[in-house]
């Protein structure tokens, strides 16, 4: 089996200071995997060189694309990544307002990525806008609302439906839970566990939040300071942290 | 029996006639010469050949004279003339280093070589209507003193020396011309210079003002404002040497903004710059001003979302006779495209009484 | 005027239009950047397509304007008389006598031939832009063929309305490539899109040319449950008769009444002179005789 994505000696630097560097890792088929460490460590940095957002100094970022098998994102012509991002990639940013149409209605914002990719039937497209609304826990006679009259956690599932319609083979996300109330998270979460497990997702989730990982993600990565200092599968991380880092991140969940 | 309507010719022509009619106004008053508009409204001659980008003081009276007032309609007249002239080459940068200065003065130091001069300036006048005007007096003759020798040096030049303003890297690059070549974003700092300089007053003020009061605030100061003419030199093939063909009158304005720093860099002054033709200070400050916060991103700065950080908003809204051309245009028929929108909303509300209807009846 | 070139602008002006021009006929649909000069006349008021006129036009044309389908409107006849004055050319109402027509808002209703030039006037050329006011970003969606966001807008449309609500400027794909903006003529004219003439679009303001050559595929974009309906009055033109025009609807007395008439004057004018008579018609008279 190829993995579906292949990290290889990446490094982004803001002149003289280091977002993040020495990162490697393969993500295989229906994998989750979560990267944790505090504000500044790098890993929203890593998150968004990945996808595509933000051009690293250094290495390569390997999509087993479904036409022509492994190819380097990095070095791939501007149309035929934003053909993946469109496609075979999605992603779901902290702040729904980033992610979504604000002035669209859910049924358009789900809609959108179908067009995007050829969808010309007004019909079809609004079924599948209701089928993903519900899966997401948003009532049908909501199609044709605004996203600005929903609440924060509404918008988050909208964004994560307009995202997840096409079915896409690798998911980022980027604190998706940040902001949200507790009780409005722990829903969020539930859902997404769901869906994780239903459509067979692979996914790279950012969080500071451990509860995210413990509850999403096969396997973990943890960074300080711009470099990865421990990485395994989630359990084994969160139960026996080797790293001196990750015991203090751990414990200091422990004690909330 | 309905007949179409005709005759637009003719009601060109007439309105045509009525317009020049208006515009000499009443017949028992003198008439304006093209001269007394150059002289005396030379304030309004100064805008025109600005915004008109013509330094040309008989025509720009002219063309407010023909325009009834109306600067921007003055300022069109000037800009249709100007694309039809040919064009014999390209002057030397002028040197503001060497303007004759009517009037200087800095903000940033209480005195430096070559002082303060107010020079003609409405400043310091208290607003008062001066009835003495209306009664059309001689003005009396004001003191003069012998020109200074000498070349006024910038007041920037100081912060120069000490490195405490960031150098501007001169660019021998031909700069592109803003008339000849279609504005393609982004833009370069010598376009968008080259818009500010000639775009409306009136915007670029209220750009300006906006940045004062917290849109992208950047803290200027005006480092040197400086009126004068300058001379303008050309090199003539022909001869092989350059020869001064005449000088322009302009207003140039340098602000000191807002400190930058890092760890790798000791902090340092920025600038905005401003140059227009004539005797325009306002608008030259107001486009140093507008300048700066467009410099964002090459100094490092976050994008606030203000509306005088946008290249884009800013250049494509500044040109007056664009605006106003397009603002008007909704004026000319629409019938077509206004028949097509009642039919589409006759065509909604149909449908939409009919299922109103079926929902009734069930 | 005789202190001006023929047509008005200089020679290297005109062939740098030709360039454009040229440009465009070979990327159909593709909207060329070109330096549009200020002319004598507002922007907004027809200066992309006077200044491709002038590019295009020779001493031996014979020259036609409509502003809504019509030649008397007050902007056709002060464009034809500029023309007349800086090229001395001659002109016509006559569809079929002219070899280059420009037009603000509207297709004539009689087909145009494989020797005519179309010039069409255009205020906004981007059809993306009302959904994305950034032109950098509209660039690089055309470049990158990222039209999914048109659709959005139709989708739109319908949800709120049962319909798509775009009644004219109503976008088409050319060629299977590139999304277009056919100028504000009513959606009734679309599939006229597709002729035998070149058809070219001239944005002064916004400094853009775009073309159609001859027998070129333009699709009106729709839903296959939502498909384009091009539409006008339903009524007769009350002075000829006719049924396939396109109407204008006119107030006619103080109580609001309405009578329709075909916005193509010379089309209406040529349909009366063959005794075709509408409800509210006269016999014909020829008015130039």
């Amino acid at each position: 089996m190829t993995p579906l994505l292949q990290v290889r000696d990446l490094a982004k630097f803001y002149g003289a200071r280091r977002g993040c560097e020495d990162v490697g890792f393969d993500l295989w088929p229906g994998e989750v995997m979560g990267i944790v460490g505090e504000s500044g460590s790098g890993k929203s940095t890593l998150l968004s060189c990945l996808a595509g957002h933000l051009l690293p100094d250094r290495g390569e970022v390997i999509f087993d694309t479904q036409l022509h098998g492994p190819r380097d994102t990095l070095s791939m012509s501007e149309p035929e990544r934003r053909m993946l991002m469109r496609t075979d990639w999605a992603f779901v940013h902290q702040h729904a307002r980033d992610g979504l149409r604000m002035g669209v209605s859910a049924g358009g914002n789900v809609g959108e990525r179908l067009m995007a990719v050829g969808a010309r039937h007004y019909g079809d497209i609004r079924e599948q806008a209701v089928d993903w609304l519900g899966r997401v826990e948003i009532a049908a006679d909501r199609v044709d609302d605004k996203p600005w009259a929903f609440s924060g956690g509404m918008q988050q599932r909208l964004q994560i439906a307009r995202n997840l319609v096409t079915g896409p083979r690798l998911v980022f996300m980027d604190e998706p839970t940040g902001g949200l109330d507790v009780s409005v998270q722990a829903r969020l979460l539930d859902l997404m566990r769901g869906l994780v497990r239903e459509m067979g997702l692979s996914a790279i989730i950012v969080t500071h939040d451990l509860a995210v990982v413990r509850l999403l993600a096969d396997r973990l990565m943890v960074m300080k300071d711009g470099r990865v200092v421990e990485q395994g599968l989630t359990d084994q991380v969160l139960d026996d942290p080797q790293h001196g880092y990750t015991q203090l991140l751990v414990s200091s969940v422990l004690q909330v | 029996m309905y007949v179409a309507v005709k005759g637009g010719e003719r009601a060109i022509d007439n309105a045509h006639a009525w317009l020049a009619e208006e515009r000499r106004g009443d017949r028992a008053v003198a008439e304006l010469s093209v001269a007394q508009i150059r002289e005396q409204l030379s304030l309004a001659v100064n805008r025109v050949m600005a915004e008109g980008s013509l330094y040309d003081p008989d025509l720009a009276a002219l063309a407010i004279k023909q325009a009834r007032g109306d600067l921007i309609e003055a300022i069109f007249l000037i800009r249709a003339y100007r694309t039809t002239l040919p064009r014999f080459g390209v002057s030397h940068p002028v040197k503001t280093s060497a303007m004759r200065c009517d009037r200087r003065i800095s903000a940033t130091f209480k005195d430096a070589p070559g002082g303060q001069v107010l020079g003609p300036t409405f400043d310091y006048t208290h607003r008062l209507l001066d009835f003495k005007l209306a009664a059309e007096g001689e003005v009396a003759e004001a003191p003069e003193a012998a020109p200074q020798p000498g070349q006024t040096p910038h007041i920037m030049g100081y912060l120069n020396r000490e490195g405490l303003i960031k150098e501007e890297v001169p660019d021998e690059a031909t700069p592109p011309d803003l008339t000849r070549e279609p504005m393609e974003l982004p833009a370069t700092r010598a376009l968008r210079l080259q818009a500010l300089t000639r775009g409306d007053e009136g915007f670029i003020l209220s750009l300006a003002y906006s940045t004062q009061r917290g849109y992208a605030r950047n803290h200027a100061f005006v480092g040197e404002l400086r009126i004068g003419a300058v001379a303008v030199e050309i090199d003539i093939p022909e001869l092989g040497f350059t020869i001064e063909f005449g000088e322009v009158v302009l207003t140039e304005c340098e602000t000191v903004n807002q400190f930058k720093g890092s760890k790798t860099e000791l902090p340092q002054f920025t600038r905005g710059y401003g140059l227009v033709f004539g005797q325009t200070e306002r608008k030259a400050i107001a486009m140093a001003l507008v300048d700066r916060a467009l410099r964002w991103k090459e100094l490092g700065e976050e994008d606030q979302g203000a509306p005088a950080q946008d290249e884009e908003f800013v250049l494509m809204h500044a040109d007056n006779i664009q605006a106003t051309g397009f603002l008007e245009h909704i004026k000319l028929p629409h019938y077509v495209d206004f028949q097509s929108e009642l039919e589409l909303v006759r065509k909604l509300r149909r449908e939409a009484e009919g299922c109103a209807g079926q929902e009734v009846a069930e | 005027m005789s202190d001006y070139n023929f047509a008005y602008l200089d020679e290297q002006t005109k062939r740098m239009i030709r360039r454009a021009i040229l440009k465009a006929l070979a990327i159909p649909g593709y909207q060329v950047p070109f330096a549009s000069r200020e002319m004598p006349m507002p922007y907004g008021w027809g200066t992309g397509g006077v200044q491709v006129s002038a590019a295009c036009l020779t001493p031996g044309d014979t020259f036609k304007v409509i502003d809504q389908g019509a030649d008397d409107t007050t902007n056709a006849i002060s464009i034809r008389k500029f023309f007349e004055k800086t090229a001395g050319i001659a002109t016509t109402e006559e569809t079929a006598q002219a070899s280059l027509i420009q037009t603000r808002h509207r297709i004539p209703e009689a087909a145009l031939s494989e020797d005519q030039i179309l010039v069409y006037q255009v205020p906004i050329p981007e059809p993306l832009r009302f959904l994305e006011p950034s032109e950098v970003e509209t660039r690089k969606m055309h470049s990158l063929e990222e039209y999914g966001l048109m659709h959005v807008k139709l989708y739109e449309d319908i949800s709120q309305h049962g319909a798509i609500a775009t009644a004219y400027a109503y976008p088409v794909k050319v060629e299977g490539r590139y999304v277009m903006d056919p100028s504000p003529i009513p959606k009734f004219d679309n599939p006229k899109l597709s002729m035998a003439a070149i058809q070219l679009f001239g944005a002064g303001r916004e400094q853009r040319i775009y073309a159609l050559p001859p027998h070129t595929r333009v699709v009106s974009l729709d839903f296959e449950d939502h498909p384009f309906e091009p539409s006008k009055a339903d009524h007769d033109c009350d002075l000829c008769g006719a049924s396939d025009s396109y109407l204008d609807e006119v107030i006619v007395d103080d109580a609001g009444g309405r009578m329709f008439v075909c916005s193509d004057t010379d089309y209406c004018r040529s349909r009366r002179a063959a005794n075709h008579v509408g409800a509210q018609g006269a016999p014909y008279e020829d008015a130039r005789a």
